[in-house]
């Protein structure tokens, strides 16, 4: 295929319409004349831009005895780059008053981008730098070891990330993803700005690189600022070995870390579906009614709202690249862990062997379909979806299908994987408190 | 304190969002309806969206002696049914029809939000209206529910030391005033609250002429007029709102400082808080001045505190300041450090006091103040992004006693801000009579 020479354009329009209103956005796949691809809305009525990337790889790829250093990037990508110091760097960061952040994931290792459109190109000349060339200097490396040390203690005592991590470690030992994705105090005293290079020349590269942008930019000035910010970063990242599929146990399996303290964290789970499996979606509409965040979910239903046992509960589905894990955490005081459990997996059991009933899921599509436009309502909010939409390789058009698809979902579909997905008898379990009654 | 956890909690959205600026012109319009109920409208036609919230006018600070955390037990009991839709309908119906909904209570006010496609928000305002005077409530749905605020204050205060100790520190920061009772309730006390309490507390202050309706998003003024008057325009007023007048504070004579051990810390910290008066007490000038100090004392890595504390002295990596003064009666201005490991929090406050006594005596430089204010105004910026935080801007101020002015003149009031300003809101400020310190520790004793 010939090399582009200009900003590349496929449209695709998507409606939401509803019975009062037909507004529509567009996303376009922007190609840059270097061959940088990103999906774009145009926003022109607020002057800002809001641009969200992401490279393959995360956490998982961190190695051993420095777990944490794709962490520890995050927080020294704005500490210094090229022949500017952490000082120099920061200070004509904020007269341009642009923010930048970079989020390490399991599988993704994400950036932000915000910037006011009258200071568009200094800030990404800015970004630019600091993506290609940050520095890693010893004053700024060893402040950031003190906050990443201080962090790696807090989540030592925070008894919700102690009964994730321990949840983790009991489903998935050995792999990669159940280490702990900021480090032990070891790992964090131990990296170096070496260790610190290797992971930026291992994370930035433009062969996993994924963009969307929303905002007050058209798609012919947004090609050359793709080039200016990524054009300079490596083609392919260096040659490593992929991690294999990753091997969940089975339960049942019930682990307590006892804390003195007045409530239980407990959660609770097995292994499940990844994204692309062919019934995703109606494994998701039969989690939505089990389990969602809100008032109205089974769980909540039995456990928060009749009985007053807990502030929240919620049990869903999390696909990630090598696997998906299906989990949920309730907290309760410790008198009633057993009790609320004991519950959950009752609940869960019925569920399994009868489904919801036709309005349940009625009542779920209406939502899930009636909701989806909430979730673009902000430039950040749909440079966050088009950059997720990328990562799970749904294709430009899925906001369009979404809906259509969730509406499609049958009784039987929902019930088949209510059986599939839903192990009440084999959980495994992990209560961080002073329980009483759990098994 | 919420209805359940899904959004920051507004302390946060409030500091968030310092206030909005010129540059951004928001595009707001106000009216009242004949029963005295405020409406606000900021359209955003970005996204055929709506925010639709009902803030009323009163709060924690409210509540009768004896009575901490009815008004947030209410809170939670306003989903659980009136006749016309009973039995929990209200969030299934919210549902249903593809909304997002939650609630919030604090010291001066309580909040109800949906987030629903713009041809739902005749909907949404009709369940609003319904249940602002229609609640009806029993034991079987009250006791369970204040069951569920049990288990959100353990989950959020008694499971979390830095919740613990916080408590602690308003307590005696108030000697007088009720923001010394926290929003959720002591235990004792919610532990016994009835059907009757809030039954008691709906009818004193759920009225129109208590309430504000904001709605943000893909709507005109006119719209919303025209809905507003069918749904809320026929609520009559029952009764008087008995009138806000809460105890004030003596004059402080002595710092306070109060210290906690807890086996859960994994490090200690250490923080100040000093009372201040309210936004609606204070010239938009001092308020922006105490605003900008604290962005010079602790916003960021070019302030006081990153420079000295993390940079050249190496005692703390986390540290920083904050003013915060949306409330009805008084603020606060905070600072705050973590030490580093192997640092003591004597050296800290030492450091820390060092740097503010260095503020209060030498003033700050035109260069600080310059950069400080142009970070606030691009924080503001920013803020049009969200229609959620836009409307609870103009939520707060008017359920503080703060004008809609107050919000549109923001950025031309803070380029008015002097380094004389700034330096006589940190003489008036930094009192330390006005003060509480808190240190959390690891180790025992007590809990």
């Amino acid at each position: 295929m010939p090399k582009p020479l200009h900003t590349l354009l496929l449209v695709v329009g998507l409606f939401f319409a509803s019975a009062a209103s037909a507004n529509a956005f567009t996303i376009q796949e922007v190609t840059s004349p270097g061959g940088i691809k990103a999906w774009l809305v145009e926003e022109h009525a607020i002057p800002l831009m809001a641009m969200n990337y992401s490279f393959r790889g995360g956490t998982e790829y961190d190695p051993p005895a420095k777990e944490g250093v794709s962490e520890f990037l995050t927080g020294m990508m704005d500490e210094g780059a090229g022949d500017m110091l952490s000082a120099e760097f920061q200070k004509k960061r904020d007269a341009l008053a642009f923010r930048m952040s970079f989020d390490a994931g399991s599988d993704f290792f994400e950036g932000s981008f915000q910037t006011l459109s009258r200071n568009r190109d200094a800030s990404a000349d800015l970004l630019k730098l600091a993506i290609t060339s940050p520095r890693f200097d010893a004053e700024p490396l060893e402040r950031v070891r003190q906050q990443f040390l201080l962090n790696v203690k807090d989540k030592d005592q925070d008894p919700e990330s102690l009964a994730w991590q321990a949840w983790m470690e009991d489903i998935l030992p050995g792999d990669p993803y159940s280490r702990r994705d900021e480090g032990t105090e070891a790992s964090i005293g131990a990296i170096t700005a070496d260790d610190l290079h290797a992971a930026h020349r291992r994370i930035f590269n433009r062969d996993t690189l994924q963009v969307a942008v929303v905002g007050d930019i058209s798609a012919k000035e947004l090609g050359p600022l793709l080039d200016k910010v990524f054009g300079d970063l490596p083609a392919k990242a260096p040659e490593q070995a992929q991690l294999p599929a990753a091997k969940p146990a089975m339960g049942p399996k019930l682990q307590v870390i006892k804390r003195d303290m007045p409530q239980s964290v407990i959660v609770f789970g097995t292994e499940a579906i990844e994204r692309d499996d062919p019934d995703f979606i109606p494994a998701y509409v039969m989690s939505e009614i089990l389990g969602s965040g809100s008032l109205t979910s089974r769980l909540s239903e039995e456990i928060r709202e009749k009985r007053g046992l807990t502030y929240g509960v919620s049990y869903g589905l999390n696909p990630m690249t090598r696997l998906g894990l299906y989990a949920g955490v309730l907290q309760t005081k410790n008198a009633t862990a057993g009790e609320a459990l004991d519950l959950a997996r009752e609940v869960m059991k019925k569920y399994a062997e009868d489904g919801p009933t036709q309005k349940e899921l009625d009542d779920a599509k209406t939502f899930l379909t009636g909701s989806y436009a909430l979730r673009f309502s902000s430039n950040s909010a749909i440079a966050n979806q088009l950059l997720g939409l990328q990562q799970q390789n749904l294709g430009i058009d899925y906001v369009q299908k979404r809906n259509a698809m969730v509406n499609a979902v049958t009784l039987d579909q929902v019930k088949a994987q209510a059986k599939r997905l839903l192990h009440p008898d084999r959980l495994i379990v992990t209560v961080v408190g002073k329980p009483e009654g759990v098994k | 304190m919420m209805l359940f956890k899904r959004l920051m909690p507004v302390v946060f959205a409030v500091l968030a969002a310092a206030g909005p600026a010129r540059a951004l012109d928001i595009d707001v319009t106000s009216f009242t309806l004949a029963n005295g109920m405020q409406v606000v409208v900021i359209p955003d036609h970005r996204a055929p969206v709506v925010t639709h919230m009902v803030w009323y006018k009163a709060g924690a600070a409210d509540e009768e002696q004896g009575k901490a955390g009815v008004a947030h037990l209410l809170e939670h009991l306003m989903f659980k049914g009136t006749p016309a839709h009973p039995d929990g309908d209200f969030s299934r119906i919210v549902r249903a029809n593809g909304g997002d909904e939650n609630a919030f209570t604090t010291q001066d006010y309580t909040a109800y939000f949906q987030r629903v496609m713009k041809d739902r928000l005749p909907l949404v305002m009709e369940l609003e209206a319904d249940r602002m005077q229609n609640l009806e409530l029993t034991d079987e749905t009250v006791l369970p529910e204040r069951a569920v605020v049990l288990e959100e204050r353990r989950q959020r205060t008694d499971n979390e030391p830095s919740g613990l100790l916080n408590e602690q520190m308003d307590a005696a920061m108030y000697t007088a005033h009720p923001y010394g009772k926290p929003v959720i309730g002591w235990m004792p006390q919610v532990s016994k609250l009835t059907r009757q309490d809030a039954m008691d507390f709906y009818a004193a202050h759920y009225e129109p002429e208590n309430a504000i309706l904001i709605v943000a998003g893909d709507v005109t003024p006119d719209e919303v007029k025209t809905l507003a008057e069918r749904y809320y325009g026929p609520l009559k007023n029952k009764r008087p709102i008995p009138e806000r007048v809460r105890a004030e504070e003596p004059p402080p004579n002595a710092e306070r400082r109060v210290t906690m051990h807890d086996p859960r810390v994994s490090s200690p910290s250490w923080q100040r808080q000093y009372l201040t008066p309210a936004a609606r007490q204070l010239p938009a000038r001092d308020e922006l001045a105490m605003s900008l100090l604290a962005e010079i004392i602790g916003g960021g890595n070019q302030s006081r505190f990153y420079q000295t504390l993390a940079i050249d002295k190496k005692l703390a990596a986390y540290s920083g300041a904050w003013f915060d003064d949306d409330q009805l009666d008084y603020g606060t201005f905070g600072v705050y450090a973590s030490p580093n490991p192997g640092v003591t929090i004597e050296a800290v406050e030492a450091e820390v006091d060092a740097i503010l006594n260095d503020v209060v005596s030498k003033g700050v430089t035109q260069e600080e103040l310059d950069r400080s204010r142009n970070n606030m105004i691009a924080s503001a910026v920013y803020l049009l992004d969200s229609q959620d935080k836009l409307a609870r801007l103009f939520g707060v101020a008017l359920a503080t006693g703060q004008t809609i002015d107050d919000v549109k003149n923001w950025d031309k009031n803070l380029a008015t801000v002097t380094v004389d300003d700034v330096n006589k809101a940190a003489r008036t400020l930094l009192n330390r009579n006005a003060s509480v310190t808190g240190v959390l520790l690891p180790g025992e004793g007590g809990q």
